[in-house]
C-alpha cells in the first residue's frame, strides 16, 4: 500500500482553479521531488498534504488524499494529530523567537510531552540527526536568531523530526541558502530518507536528480509526468518535461 | 538650479526642527523653573510672624506642627519639644475675643501693642500676626522662619496649600493616589485588553476585525469628560451599592473608568503587533502539530510581546496623566489611601482642581508646577521601564 495516495484532487482558490485531476501515489520511505515551473500547483500540492491550506479562506478541494489508506480530509480527522504525523519545512527558515533548545522541544511540548529527560535526549538525538548538534551543543540556550541560515534550516529540520512524524514534506527547503549549507541539506535529506517518506519541492533539476526516487513534474495546476527520476532525467515521456529540464521554458 | 532648491528644502527642515526641540527645552525649562521656586518660599506666610512667650524654649516648629496647633490637634508644647503646658494659637481675628473694641481702638491702632502685651504674659501662646504689627521693642521670641525643606515636599503626608499660617505641600498622598489609580487601571486594562485583541487578531473573521477595528479606534476619540460623566451617573452609584460605601466616588471608580478609557489604545496597539506576527511563525508552529491556542500563547504572545508592552506603556501614560474623568469620580480627597475604595486623589486632578484658585507666582502656584514636574518623571519611569523590559524579551 502506498503510503500517500492522492486521486482525483482538484483544488481552488475562490474562483482559481489551482490543481487539476491530479492523481499520484508515493511509498513509503521515497523521496518524492515536485518540479515545474512557478506557479504550477507544487506547494499548493504539498500544503495539502498537511492540511495547511485549511487556514485560507474561500478554498475548495475535491478528490482524496489518503495517509495509510485514512482519507485525511474526512470529518473524524484530527488535524493537529495529522501534522503531528506529516512535519513541514518551509522555503524560508522559521525559527521561533527562542532558544535552540526550545525550538527543537515545541512540537514535544505542544503535544503534551512534560518529561524534561526525555524532552532533552529527544532534543539532542534529533539535533545530531541534522548534524547540527556539534555546532550547538555548547549554545542550545542561545536564541536561534543567532545562528546562520543554513543553520536555521537545519535547525528546523530537527524541529519537525523531533516529533517523529512519518512524513515530511519540504517546500524548496534550500532555495534562501548558499551552495554548501545546500549540500548539507541534501546530505541530510539523503540520511532521512532512512526514518520517513520525504515530499520534496524544487526548483533545482540538479536537486531533484541527486535526492529523489521518483519525480512529478507540474505544468499549469496538472500533473504532466510522474516517474522514477532516473527515467524523468533521461528520458521524459512528454515534450513538455523534456522541455523544462532541458531549461527551455519557464 | 536642482542642487539649490535641496540644499534649501534641508535648511527649512533644519531651522523648523531645531525652532521646535528648542521650543519644547524652553517649555520643560520653563516648568522647571517654575516648580523650582517652590523650596525658595518659607514655611510661614510672606508677612506674618510666629510670636511666642520668651520663656517658651521652641524655635523651631515645621509646618505640619503648625498646621497642627493652629487645628487644635496639637494642645501641649511637651509635644514640640518644649516644657509641659498648653498651647495656646492665637490669630488676629481672636483679638476681639481678648480685648473690647474700645481698647483696641477704632482702626485696631492699639491692637500690636496689646497682642504684645498679651504674648508677654501667656506663656503657653503662640500668636499669628503681621510682623510689622508688634511694637519691636516687644519682650517676645519668635519661632524661626526658613525655606521650604525637600522632605517637607517629598516626604510630607499632607497636602493643605491653603492652610495658614504654614501651607502644607507634602505630595505623598497625590503621588500614591496616582499611583493606585494607575495600578489598578492597568489591572482591569491588561487582562481584557489582551483577550480583544487576541480575538480580533486570530479569532475575529476578517470581515468582523475590519468592523470593529474602526469602532474601537473610535472610543479612542470620545473625550474624557464624557468618560468622567459615565463614570458618575453609572460606575460610582454601582459602585456604592455594591460595595455599601457612604460615597461611591472612590480609587476603584476612577481605576475603572480609566481602564476603559486606556482599553482602545492598549487594543488598538497590542492588536497591530500580534497581527503583524509573520505567517510563517504561526504556520510553523501549527505545522508542528500545535493547536491554534498553543500557537497564540506560545508563539504568537510572545513574538509580538514587545508590542504589547509598548500598547500597555501608551495606555498607562493615558492612564497617569488622565485628568477629567478621575477628577469626577474620585472624589478628590488629598489623603493617603488605605484603600481603593476609599476616595483618593491624583497629581493631574490637582492641578486642574487648583490651578484656577492658585495666585500666580505664589507658593501654592509653584507647587503645582512642581507636580507637574513629578508626574513628568513618573511617566518618564514607566517607559523606561518597559522600554528595558521589552528590549530585554526581544533579545
Ligand atoms: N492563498 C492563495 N490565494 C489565491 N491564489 C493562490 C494562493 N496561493 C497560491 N495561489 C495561486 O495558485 C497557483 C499555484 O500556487 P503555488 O504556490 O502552488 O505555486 P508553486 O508551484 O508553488 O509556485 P512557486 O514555484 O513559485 O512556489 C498560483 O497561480 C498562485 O497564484
Ligand atoms: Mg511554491
Amino acid at each position: 500500500m502506498e503510503k500517500i495516495l492522492i486521486r482525483d484532487v482538484n483544488f481552488w482558490y475562490g474562483d482559481f482553479h489551482a490543481l487539476k485531476n491530479v492523481s499520484l501515489g508515493i511509498e513509503e520511505r521515497e523521496v518524492v521531488a515536485f518540479i515545474g515551473p512557478s506557479g504550477c500547483g507544487k506547494s499548493t500540492l504539498l500544503r495539502l498534504l498537511n492540511r495547511m491550506n485549511d487556514l485560507i479562506p474561500a478554498t475548495r478541494l475535491t478528490g482524496e488524499i489518503l495517509l495509510d489508506g485514512r482519507d485525511i480530509y474526512d470529518r473524524q480527522e484530527d488535524v493537529d494529530r495529522l501534522r503531528k504525523e506529516v512535519g513541514m519545512v518551509f522555503q524560508r527558515p522559521n525559527p521561533f523567537p527562542k532558544s535552540i533548545f526550545d525550538n527543537v522541544a515545541y512540537g514535544l511540548r505542544v503535544n503534551g510531552i512534560r518529561d524534561k529527560e526525555f524532552i532533552a535526549h529527544r532534543v539532542e538525538e534529533t539535533l545530531r540527526g541534522a548534524a547540527l548538534w556539534d555546532e550547538v551543543k555548547d549554545k542550545l540556550k542561545a536564541s536561534a536568531f543567532a545562528l546562520s541560515g543554513g543553520q536555521q534550516q537545519r535547525l528546523c529540520i530537527a524541529r519537525a523530526m523531533a516529533v517523529a512524524p512519518s512524513v515530511l514534506l519540504m517546500d524548496e527547503p534550500a532555495s534562501a541558502l548558499d551552495p554548501i549549507s545546500t549540500a548539507k541539506i541534501e546530505e541530510l535529506i539523503r540520511e532521512l530518507r532512512r526514518e520517513v517518506t520525504i515530499v520534496i519541492v524544487t526548483h533545482n533539476m540538479q536537486q531533484a536528480a541527486r535526492v529523489s526516487d521518483r519525480t512529478a513534474f507540474f505544468y499549469m495546476g496538472e500533473m504532466v509526468e510522474y516517474g522514477l527520476t532516473k527515467l524523468i532525467f533521461t528520458d521524459p515521456l512528454k515534450e513538455a518535461t523534456q522541455n523544462y529540464i532541458t531549461g527551455r521554458f519557464g | 538650479m536642482k542642487k539649490l532648491l535641496e540644499k534649501l528644502v534641508a535648511s527649512i527642515f533644519t531651522v523648523s526642527g531645531l525652532l521646535t526641540s528648542i521650543v519644547i527645552l524652553l517649555i520643560v525649562g520653563f516648568l522647571f523653573s517654575e516648580g523650582a521656586g517652590l523650596f525658595r518660599n518659607r514655611i510661614i506666610d510672606p508677612g506674618y510672624v510666629l510670636a511666642v512667650n520668651k520663656s517658651n524654649p521652641v524655635r523651631e516648629l515645621s509646618p505640619e506642627q503648625i498646621k497642627a496647633i493652629f487645628d487644635s490637634d496639637l494642645v501641649d508644647w511637651a509635644e514640640v519639644g518644649g516644657d509641659s503646658g498648653p498651647i495656646v494659637p492665637f490669630r488676629l481675628e481672636d483679638a476681639d475675643r481678648y480685648f473690647s473694641e474700645a481698647q483696641l481702638g477704632p482702626n485696631y491702632e492699639h491692637a500690636g501693642r496689646l497682642i504684645a502685651e498679651l504674648i508677654e504674659r501667656t506663656p503657653g501662646i503662640v500668636a499669628f500676626v503681621p510682623g510689622q504689627m508688634l511694637p519691636p521693642d516687644a519682650e517676645i521670641a519668635f519661632i524661626e522662619d526658613r525655606t521650604i525643606s525637600f522632605s517637607e515636599i517629598f516626604a510630607g503626608k499632607e497636602w493643605f496649600p491653603t492652610a495658614t499660617p504654614s501651607p502644607l505641600f507634602g505630595i505623598v498622598p497625590l503621588v500614591t493616589g496616582t499611583l493606585w489609580v494607575s495600578f489598578f487601571a492597568i489591572l482591569f486594562a491588561f487582562p481584557f485588553g489582551i483577550g480583544v485583541s487576541v480575538y480580533l487578531s486570530e479569532i475575529a473573521s476578517e470581515r468582523t476585525r475590519q468592523l470593529l477595528r474602526p469602532v474601537i479606534e473610535l472610543l479612542n476619540g470620545i473625550p474624557s469628560v464624557v468618560y468622567g460623566f459615565f463614570g458618575l451617573v453609572v460606575i460610582v452609584p454601582l459602585l456604592q451599592r455594591v460595595f455599601g460605601l457612604p460615597v461611591g466616588e472612590s480609587g476603584l471608580a476612577g481605576s475603572i473608568v480609566l481602564a476603559i478609557m486606556a482599553l482602545p489604545t492598549i487594543i488598538a496597539v497590542a492588536e497591530d503587533a500580534m497581527h503583524n506576527c509573520p505567517r510563517a511563525m504561526r504556520e510553523a508552529s501549527l505545522a508542528l502539530g500545535a493547536t491554534q491556542w498553543q500557537t497564540i500563547y506560545r508563539v504568537v504572545i510572545p513574538y509580538s510581546i514587545s508590542g504589547i508592552a509598548s500598547g500597555v506603556v501608551l495606555g498607562i501614560g493615558r492612564a497617569v496623566g488622565e485628568t477629567m474623568a478621575v477628577l469626577m469620580v474620585t472624589g478628590n480627597a488629598a489623603v493617603i489611601p488605605t484603600s481603593i475604595l476609599e476616595p483618593l486623589r491624583t497629581i493631574p486632578a490637582t492641578i486642574a482642581a487648583e490651578l484656577g484658585e492658585a495666585p500666580a507666582g505664589g507658593a501654592h502656584y509653584e507647587s503645582l508646577f512642581l507636580l507637574g514636574i513629578v508626574l513628568f518623571f513618573i511617566t518618564l519611569a514607566i517607559n523606561l521601564g518597559v522600554e528595558a523590559i521589552s528590549s530585554k524579551s526581544r533579545s
